[in-house]
């Protein structure tokens, strides 16, 4: 591994965006990042800001409102980038699947590298989902479902 | 100078960088151990600027690149004129100048929240630069010379004869590290996205980074100097002064820009013309 590839496995900085869901996804990344889990001791910050951003972290069902909105943001990250989809509603539209104004997942929009399931997910199931991310950048293949 | 002091002072200049982004490390795990967290590793910010480094740069015009390394180099200089012993006001002209660099590059993106952090960082130097004068001009009053050199020749530590210059000295500190009640500009946890920082990427923002461990080396170098004789207890002072910012920043919640100018200027101006009156009344200052 080079000081690069470490580098970048070290220091994931992660931009929120949610597409519109419930907010219990939303509140559970919140959560994620308060001190009780302390994510920044894996160099995991919340940046905001999407041109610095190595990890984007999505929530809720896309609609016809805000595809524009998330594809834009995508293409400001620079690469190298990951997606996560957190929540069901970011994996496949969830309850919301079918409703006329709601084009379903993440990934009918944009590439997603990790899907991370259940409403609302955990934070311990949102951390873990970084941490494959991390490994996915890092080359190595992901084990098969536990 | 002889060629062992110019060596060691280029040596010094050169790793003022790395200096800063230890103390910036230092600075993260602190913050998180006062927060009872445990904190990134000491190495952190070294990890988060490679990583930048090697990253894709979105570059929004040809001048950012320019205003990157200008905010790098004008540091540099900075911290080179200090380690060369040379006049404390061009130290603050080329810090000055540094600062000037990422604004004009905030201003220059099409960024309404780039735009609005260039503001408050205008101010914040608005803010902090007159009572660095000020703090100068008093140790011009002591010393008589505006030369670091001339501190060092003046033989006697400046504390006992300055201690509330380092108290509004204490007040720039927080300012230029960009931490509460004063991180209006850069890092106001998201208010304006990044502010000043929001249109940087890439190799670009890890010149910012680098830029900015520079100047927080910079800034403890000419803190040190309050006891000038002796490089360990200046270098505790310093430190010390460091830790206090970081104290500071946790205790204490984000004001708006109105209220740091007049409390740096208020504090600050006050400070250093009592200081400087006691003296002339005690007869240090003829």
């Amino acid at each position: 591994m080079t000081l690069l590839q470490k580098a970048r496995l070290k220091s994931p900085w992660v931009m929120h965006f949610d597409c519109g869901g419930c907010n219990g996804c939303d509140i559970e990344v919140l959560a994620a990042l308060t001190p009780k889990f302390d994510v920044e001791r894996f160099g995991i910050i919340n940046i905001g800001d999407p041109k610095q951003a190595d990890v984007m972290v999505l929530t809720g069902p896309v609609n016809h409102k805000n595809k524009r909105v998330l594809r834009d943001l995508y293409e400001e990250v620079p690469d190298p980038k990951m997606v996560i989809a957190v929540g069901t509603c970011a994996c496949t539209g969830g309850i919301f699947h079918n409703c006329p104004n709601i084009l379903g997942g993440v990934n009918k929009v944009i590439p997603v590298d990790v899907y991370v399931p259940g409403c609302a997910a955990r934070p311990e199931q949102i951390i873990d989902g970084v941490v494959l991310a991390l490994k996915k950048l890092a080359g190595e293949a992901p084990e098969e479902d536990e | 100078m002889d060629y062992t002091a110019t060596l060691i002072s280029a040596t010094l200049a050169l790793a003022a960088p790395l200096i800063g982004g230890l103390l910036m490390g230092v600075d993260r795990k602190l913050t998180a151990r006062m927060q009872e967290r445990v904190g990134p590793p000491l190495a952190q910010p070294f990890y988060d600027a490679l990583k930048l480094w090697g990253k894709t740069a979105i570059i929004d015009s040809s001048l950012q690149p320019v205003l990157a390394f200008g905010y790098l180099g004008f540091a540099l200089v900075a911290a080179g004129l200090v380690t060369f012993r040379q006049n404390l006001l061009l130290v603050l002209f080329v810090t000055g100048m540094a600062d000037i660099c990422l604004t004009v590059a905030a201003f220059n993106a099409k960024s309404s929240y780039s735009y609005l952090g260039g503001r408050r960082e205008f101010l914040a130097m608005l803010s902090y630069e007159p009572v660095m004068l000020l703090a100068y001009i008093a140790i011009f009053l002591v010393t008589g010379s505006f030369t670091i050199r001339g501190i060092y020749e003046y033989g006697a530590p400046l504390l006992p004869v300055l201690p509330a210059a380092l108290v509004a000295l204490e007040v720039v500190l927080v300012i230029e590290m960009k931490k509460s009640p004063f991180d209006l500009s850069g890092y106001a946890h998201q208010e304006l996205v990044r502010g000043v920082f929001t249109e940087f990427s890439g190799y670009t923002m890890a010149l910012i980074e680098l830029g900015r461990w520079t100047k927080l080396a910079t800034a403890l170098m000419i803190l040190s100097l309050f006891w000038a004789p002796s490089p360990v207890i200046g270098a505790a002072i310093s430190l010390a002064m460091f830790f206090v910012a970081l104290i500071v920043d946790n205790l204490y919640p984000r004001l708006t820009w109105q209220r740091m100018l007049r409390t740096t200027w208020a504090v600050g101006f006050v400070l250093i013309v009592l200081n400087v009156v006691a003296l002339a009344v005690g007869g240090v200052i003829r």
